[in-house]
């Protein structure tokens, strides 16, 4: 496989009243499973359906029924932890996590404290200028989400929707390698895009298929790198987890101020006492979550209804061989066969479909003009009518056809751009339309040179001007072109009316 | 291991049961005898023992990826002391 190489970047150093702090941060992504049916029911995922409509029995808490796991959902846990360089344990187990809120009629939740199903992995997060943090992943495991609490409908009352519980999350945490709210950001897009790409999350993080809880602490300089060491968590400060959050802006904001209310509790010679704390974006705050805090006593124990979770190695390498390429894998393929910069290979292949668009349009072309008309004309224009590779209305082969007709020099980029602009509105075969609508270059030099000759002939004001001044040659060649509708070839122009001009 | 009764209060609030004060120490002092029963086992020696999740050989049962079940709303909140337009009506909790 290619591999790019990466500096690591500086961490984010945050001025204090008294010292310099850097930021310490862990995330744990709860990603919804991409699955027609719940983990443990036979109960359907699909999201903005009528409210407890998607609920079975089990999902509802009734008493006697029984879990049944979804293989699927084990299936797509693993193809996660490949693609994610992980190591897939063969022996997991479920455990029951006791607590009671509304929307969790079980008065529990069925999860993997002791016996995850996926180990150690990691990502590399990419940070612009040839830098990028390499983030360990220390485990995924499978849990069952809550229902929905819905509290904005009635003054007094909450209302409850099950249609979410027992759906499969896969909650995947970091080690406390991300240095900066950016790169935390960066962690989470990168993560949904490694998701996306397998397949095993939509990662639409506006209906919550992937939402973030974020442990910020801050240290002095010097810290980390003996906690890096010796991984002593005792090197670092003490931290704060800010729950469920489903955005990378609020993620960047919440982290900001959470470290600048720690810095301040710790430059006022206080302690910071670890809690669960919600971001409130509309106030720039983070507060404690009181009521979560005696909560915490989840009383794990191991779920009688579940045997151990056993796969083989067998069914794991099956899986691994329909891995398809990653973005990592990708972007630096794009870089080394089409001549591409690290950006436009970052562009083409954030998103599969982007990727797979751009292949097809070059194809056994020039790979740069290729993506510089897919990222330049086509997102360009996809964005001002809002939407979507998926529908564009200009095919990958008719994209392929234009760029070609510019490499052989049928067509100038000027011209290539209304023929882009008909094929867009109107469809057609680029090829055909160029020949039909008479677009075709003109390169044969006698063409040229009759239309330089009339305008030269016709403009003798003019020749006198440019002899004196030869930046007015450029008018003489607007005229040419205009003359010839825009079909001369424009070098060619410029040779010989500089030549005719004797410039 | 001994419970007292801050701890059997303790459980009891966790577990949302209503348990009265004068009955705590009772109660705890019955919590005590059963793990106390129950701590006989740390005497057997199980050092290089796989544990035992079954007794016939089983493999966790699965089931494929299809949606079988649900469409059943008003079957789910039949028993709902209150329910409202399709949710789950319950006194209010906000964070």
């Amino acid at each position: 496989m290619l591999d790019l190489t990466y500096n690591s970047p500086k961490p984010k150093v945050i001025a204090g009243a008294k010292h310099d702090w850097e930021l310490v941060i862990g995330l744990e992504v709860h990603a919804q499973v991409a699955t027609k049916a719940k983990l443990f029911s036979g109960a359907s995922t699909l999201f903005g359906s009528e409210p407890n409509s998607n609920v079975a029995f089990v999902d509802a808490g009734m008493p006697g029924m029984l879990p049944v796991i979804n293989e699927a959902c084990v299936a797509q846990a693993v193809r996660t932890g490949l693609g994610l360089k992980a190591q897939i344990n063969l022996n997991s187990a479920f455990d029951r996590k006791n607590y009671f809120y509304p929307d969790l009629p079980q008065g529990y939740q069925i999860s993997q404290l002791y016996h995850p199903i996926v180990g150690e992995g990691e990502v590399l997060v990419e940070m612009g200028n040839g830098m990028a943090r390499l983030v360990r992943i220390e485990r995924i495991h499978l849990e069952q989400d809550a229902g929905k609490s819905i509290h904005d409908m009635d003054p007094n009352m909450s209302f409850v929707d099950l249609n979410r519980t027992g759906v499969a999350l896969m909650e995947i945490v970091s080690r406390p390698d991300i240095r900066g709210a950016d790169e935390a950001a960066a962690f989470v897009l990168k993560l949904r895009q490694i998701l996306r790409y397998l397949g095993t999350c939509d990662g639409n993080m506006q209906n919550g298929s992937m939402r973030a809880d974020v442990n910020v602490s801050v240290c002095r300089p010097g810290d980390y790198e003996r906690y890096q060491a010796t991984q002593d968590f005792g090197e670092l400060g003490t931290r704060c987890e800010i729950k469920n959050m489903n955005s990378t802006r609020f993620i960047q904001m919440a982290i900001d101020v959470e470290a600048r209310r720690q810095i301040a509790i710790l430059e006022d010679g206080g302690t910071i006492t670890q809690e669960t704390r919600l971001f409130d974006p509309d106030k720039n705050e983070t507060r404690s979550m009181r009521s979560k805090e005696e909560a915490h006593d989840y009383r794990y124990f191991p779920d009688p209804d579940l045997l151990p979770l056993e796969i083989e190695q067998a069914w794991v390498d099956d899986i691994a061989a329909t891995l398809p390429e990653l973005p990592d894998a990708k972007k630096a393929r794009f870089i080394a066969e089409f001549s591409l910069s690290d950006y436009d290979a970052s562009v083409l292949t954030a998103e599969v479909a982007n990727a797979a668009y751009f292949e097809q349009v070059a194809n056994g072309r020039d790979g740069k003009l290729a993506a510089n008309w897919v990222i330049n004309e086509l997102f360009g224009r996809l964005k001002k009518d809002d939407r979507d590779i998926t529908d564009s209305p200009v095919t990958p082969d008719q994209l392929g056809k234009i760029v070609g007709l510019i490499t052989k020099g049928d067509i100038s980029g000027k011209i290539a751009k209304d023929l882009f602009e008909i094929v867009y509105t109107t469809g057609g075969d680029p090829e055909a339309l160029v020949e039909e609508r008479g677009m075709k270059q003109v390169t044969d030099t006698g063409a040229i040179e009759t239309a330089v000759d009339a305008v030269i002939a016709d403009n003798p004001d003019q020749v006198e001007k440019a002899k004196a001044n030869p930046k007015l040659a450029g008018w003489f060649v607007g005229q040419v072109m205009k003359a010839t509708g825009g079909k001369a070839n424009p070098a060619v122009v410029n040779k010989l009316v500089v030549e005719k001009l004797g410039l | 291991m001994s419970i007292d009764t801050d701890t059997a209060r303790k459980v009891a609030k966790l577990a949302r049961i209503r348990v009265q004060e004068d009955a705590l120490p009772a109660l705890a002092s019955e919590f005590s005898a059963i793990l106390g029963f129950i701590e006989q086992l740390n005497e057997v020696d199980v050092e290089g023992v796989e544990p035992m999740t079954s007794v016939t050989p089983q493999r966790l049962k699965r089931r494929d990826d299809v949606v079988t079940d649900g469409d059943q709303q008003a079957a789910v909140l039949a028993n709902a002391p209150d329910a409202r337009e399709g949710f789950f009506a319950v006194p209010k909790v906000v964070e």
